[in-house]
């Protein structure tokens, strides 16, 4: 039972650590396959450790699952057809999959058609798992009358079960000491309104509820619904918690796309169709994953459909989406060139006034296009000014002088914040790059070429390194400019990085964001770039226009992030055979693509904005001293 | 951590032989040596090496030119150092002159008085431009004070505190609502009284300072200083006046001696002594409590560039766990922003080696560096105590 309890405490934070396969973490195995009942293992890795509260009663549970050998049966007497079930179905799936246990989930889903893909992935899951088939106990055929019941829910209460160890270690972590509570108290909550249940309607409602979803095709990929809190062993025998009750004492300050209701109605408002990718990586579970093969085709055929999305916006959008507009400033400023054309032909509709109702049609846009790729910063901050604007627009004004005061505070906003920043920038920039400098930049910037090239029209001998990494190879593009310009220039992958930083003496670099607290949010990668030049004491000069600083915080990449194409990493241009290529149908395949990262301010020797060269520590003095122009501009 | 491999990006760099020789090859190789860095980022007219005429100013002030380095800088700038300069300082003067006031001569005349710091003493000046300006309009006396103070600048570009101090007076001097006004005269008046409101701050900034740092001072600990700076100079006499009990290790301050000098001044007030060598910093750093330095300007990252040495004793410190503090007049806060020691305008001065240097040996004569911030503790200012990263906040507020 030692050795036991350990590998159970550390298997959430196992579970934690990123970017992970849901194979069992080495440490699990050595509890011993037959040591631990079955009726506990297999969905333990299927379920996400912040998303499942511990049950209240847990302990006890847990100490007589854990502490005697009973046989799960009996401790779960209240419901004998889940458990049996369980049981059964997990050596069902066994016998069934024992030849080809990777064999794809669809299959499965094809032998009996009520599967819903979570418990199949758990089952297969546990396949690949420490444990051997110990328990015969029910026979193929109790699991197959069975198997219709089987859902994420009774799933769920196996999980329970799963995660009764929990409270029994001394220490907690605050999430879950939280999340026992609160599950506490919905448990209360219910108990009160609906009285004493019996756990029999619990087992037998839960298929019920579950059922539908499972048969829809976007809700395959689900996870298996947030918690339950309330555990099926519950003595008062209450329902499930409603999850209203607990929404609504945290609300979320961003759209979080672990959040299942709020998901469900995102998609019931969307335009663009969205179906969740598979495989997704647990750690980003927050942020949308969607498949994004059929999208393009999908919007494109729309566009006769979409009234209320202005034909530019459309443009900019598909844009987004097909990738053709990448760089921050140029989506930046093709968002606000397409909400100018929004004011332009816009005329107030009779009774309303039009602050209000401009404002309601820039906000439908502005949904429109982050159904397309999420917003950047930068992005957010323009539409700020912009609704700020509108908003300040005084009654007495006539329409055509509103919408002409708007739209040439569009042309200045973009004018002054991006194009003469930019100017103003490689001013600052190229009287840090001296003669005999070998300077190195990540990726590709519109902002850095212009520097390097400024520099270059200066007659400054200097030369340059391009590193550049996949999927993207911006810096190619980047690359071939400065060579037609005559910039003496090396490309090489970021693998390269540390063999290449010693003979650098600068390196530049451009940013999608700066945070409050000095941090720098980048092209992924430039965090990696930025550590081994301060490793190898090389100054990083990090060139920003000060309209795309932020006065939030972050400390780490995972919090706010957007994950691109996971098909991108997959597929290598120009191999035939590419190894992940079905990686879609491998259940214990995830892949990861962020598309940005923090590089911490310790990293970053300068900022260079249009108000001049200032260390990271005094991002937060510009925020302060030229947010509120920014507003008012 | 790593050994130095073979270049790839510089592979045409030449073999070591011809480094010597071609003087264009060694703007290639990766890390740019110093006397390269020097000559290209020497923005003085005159290429050769010159004794800044800031350290000329601070040596005729402190009065510890040795004949010796004189001499040794003559043979270095080939024989006519002092001519040369003075003849440039000649060529400014006569050009200040036939502008409308010679703000040159008035600067050197209040530069006489050696208590007066350069930037002060440029700002007095600039203060009497106003004063005796003949320009009827805002536009013309404007005009007339950027005349002014460029020719101050361009008169000492090594001076870090006189640029700073010239940019700072234009900022607060002509940045007032006092522009506006109907009245010229009105206005001009009103632009009077800030440019002496400023001189005046300028000219107490060294009080302040000693007042603020004296809680920094307590009984029984032992201080370590670099150089001679006249604040540190007055903050450890305000505390001797306070009657504190403490004890200075001052450096010997090479080439020029200014530890020497400073040591002097405290032993006249009664305040016990200890003169080291320059590399006798770390071997002493443990009895140390504080190190105090002054500053020849404080840059944006909220570093300084002070007498060469200073970086040292910072490393040292901190690598101790010794809090450094820096004494420094705001109108030293200074626009710059060097990334690494060379990234700055350098500014030269000739060694005393004692004896005569071979030809063919190369001299590192940069009389100052640069500690990043990251080895300060606190900046003692006339605007108060800062952390280092406040510096930025300041300058931020001061300039835009």
């Amino acid at each position: 039972m030692d050795p036991r309890r350990p590998s159970r405490v550390i298997d959430p934070k196992v579970r934690k650590v990123g970017f992970f396969t849901p194979g069992p973490p080495p440490d699990r195995t050595q509890s011993g396959p037959a040591a631990t009942p079955p009726s506990q293992s297999p969905i333990s890795n299927t379920l996400s450790p912040i998303m499942i509260p511990p049950a209240r009663h847990a302990s006890d549970n847990l100490s007589r699952a854990v502490g005697m050998p009973v046989p799960a049966g009996s401790q779960l007497h209240g419901h004998p057809p889940v458990d049996s079930l369980q049981v059964g179905s997990y050596t069902l799936s066994d016998s069934v999959l024992s030849p080809s246990p990777t064999r794809s989930p669809s299959s499965r889903v094809g032998l009996d058609g009520d599967f819903s893909e979570d418990s199949v992935n758990w089952m297969k899951r546990s396949n690949s798992g420490r444990y051997t088939p110990v328990l015969p106990t029910g026979g193929p055929d109790l699991t197959q009358s069975i198997e219709a019941s089987i859902d994420e829910s009774s799933g769920d209460h196996i999980a329970e079960l799963q995660k009764n160890p929990k409270p029994l270690k001394a220490k907690t972590t605050k999430a879950e000491r939280r999340a026992l509570q609160e599950a506490q108290r919905a448990a209360k909550a219910t108990a009160k309104g609906e009285g004493n249940k019996s756990v029999a309607t619990s087992a037998t409602s839960a298929p019920a509820q579950t059922s539908k979803p499972a048969r829809h095709p976007s809700q395959k990929k689900e996870p298996p619904p947030l918690v339950s809190s309330t555990p099926i062993l519950e003595k008062k025998g209450t329902e499930k918690a409603p999850e209203k009750d607990r929404k609504k004492e945290v609300p979320p300050p961003r759209m979080q796309f672990d959040d299942k209701n709020r998901v469900e109605k995102a998609k019931k408002r969307s335009v663009v169709k969205q179906t969740e990718a598979r495989n997704r990586v647990e750690l980003f579970r927050h942020l949308p994953q969607y498949e994004r093969e059929n999208q393009l085709s999908d919007l494109e055929s729309k566009f006769f459909q979409l009234d209320n999305v202005h034909p530019a916006v459309f443009k900019v959008g598909l844009q987004f989406l097909s990738g053709d507009i990448m760089w921050s400033n140029a989506r930046c400023i093709s968002m606000l060139q397409s909400f100018q054309k929004i004011i332009e032909e816009y005329t107030t509709p009779p009774e309303k006034t039009l602050t209000r109702d401009l404002t309601t049609k820039i906000n439908a846009s502005v949904s429109f296009l982050i159904e397309c790729r999420p917003l950047s910063i930068s992005m957010g901050n323009a539409i700020r000014f912009l609704k700020s604007r509108i908003t300040k627009i005084p009654l007495t004004q006539t329409e055509f002088e509103a919408k002409t005061s708007l739209s040439s505070d569009i042309d200045r906003y973009i004018n002054e914040k991006i194009i003469l920043a930019d100017k103003v920038i490689v001013g600052h920039a190229v009287t840090k790059i001296r003669d005999g400098d070998v300077l190195l930049t990540y990726g590709s910037s519109a902002l850095i070429e212009m520097v390097l090239l400024h520099a270059y029209g200066l007659r400054r001998r200097f030369k340059v390194v391009v590193v550049d990494s996949r999927p993207h190879l911006e810096g190619r593009v980047m690359v071939r400019k400065l060579v037609e310009k005559g910039v003496s220039c090396t490309y090489t992958h970021v693998n390269a990085v540390s063999y290449i930083m010693h003979e650098v003496t600068r390196v530049f670099v451009g940013a999608a964001s700066v945070l409050a607290n000095g941090t720098v949010y980048s092209a992924v990668g430039t965090a990696c770039v930025a550590m081994v030049a301060h490793a190898f004491h090389v100054p990083v000069l990090v060139c920003c226009e000060s309209y795309k600083f932020h006065e939030r915080v972050q400390l780490d990449s995972i919090c706010s992030n957007e994950l691109g194409d996971p098909d991108v990493i997959a597929k290598v241009p120009g191999r035939k055979d590419n190894c992940l290529d079905d990686w879609a149908n491998k259940e214990n395949l995830q892949l990861l693509n962020l598309a940005y990262d923090v590089t911490p301010a310790d990293y970053v020797s300068m900022i260079v904005t249009e108000h001049g060269m200032i260390p990271p520590t005094s991002v937060p003095v510009i925020v302060r001293e030229y947010g509120r122009e920014h507003i008012l501009i | 951590m790593w050994r130095r491999s073979a270049s790839f990006i510089l592979d045409n760099r030449p073999l070591q032989g011809d480094t010597v020789t071609n003087p264009e090859s060694r703007l290639l190789s990766p890390p740019p040596s110093s006397s390269m860095a020097e000559t290209l980022q020497n923005p003085n007219p005159d290429p050769t090496l010159t004794i800044s005429p800031y350290y000329q100013t601070r040596a005729a002030h402190h009065g510890v030119v040795t004949s010796d380095w004189l001499a040794q800088a003559q043979a270095a700038a080939g024989g006519d150092t002092d001519t040369r300069s003075s003849e440039q300082e000649g060529s400014l003067k006569s050009a200040a002159s036939e502008k409308s006031f010679p703000v040159i001569d008035e600067f050197n005349n209040w530069r006489k008085q050696p208590d007066l710091a350069e930037a002060v003493a440029a700002i007095r000046a600039l203060a009497s431009v106003i004063r005796s300006s003949e320009a009827t309009t805002m536009m013309e006396l404007q005009n007339e004070l950027k005349m002014a103070s460029d020719s101050l600048k361009s008169w000492d570009m090594t001076s870090i505190s006189l640029t700073a101090g010239c940019d700072l007076f234009m900022r607060y001097v002509t940045r007032t609502s006092a522009v506006e006004y109907e009245d010229f005269d009105s206005a001009k008046s009103r632009f009077l009284e800030r440019a002496e409101k400023f001189g005046e701050i300028s000219y107490k900034a060294r009080k302040i300072i000693a007042m603020l740092s004296q809680d920094f001072i307590f009984d029984g600990c032992t201080i370590l200083v670099h150089g001679f700076s006249r604040v540190v100079l007055e903050i450890l006499k305000t505390a001797a006046e306070n009657k504190k009990h403490f004890r200075v290790l001052c450096t010997e301050g090479r080439p020029d001696r200014t530890g020497l000098r400073l040591s002097n001044e405290l032993a006249k007030l009664d305040v016990p002594v200890k003169l080291l060598i320059d590399s006798a910093v770390a071997y002493s750093m443990d009895e140390i409590d504080m190190v105090f330095v002054g500053a020849d300007g404080v840059v944006e990252s909220g570093g300084i560039i002070n007498m060469m040495g200073t970086y040292q004793i910072a490393l040292v410190a901190k690598s101790m766990d010794k809090p450094v503090y820096v004494a420094a007049e705001s109108y030293k806060f200074a626009r710059l922003y060097p990334l690494n020691q060379k990234d700055m305008v350098p500014a030269l001065k000739p060694i005393d080696f004692g004896v005569p240097i071979p030809l063919k040996v190369e001299v590192e004569t940069s009389a100052r560096d640069y500690t990043p911030p990251q080895y300060l503790t606190l900046l003692f200012t006339d605007l108060g105590v800062l952390t280092p990263s406040v510096v930025s906040d300041e300058l931020i507020q001061l300039y835009l």
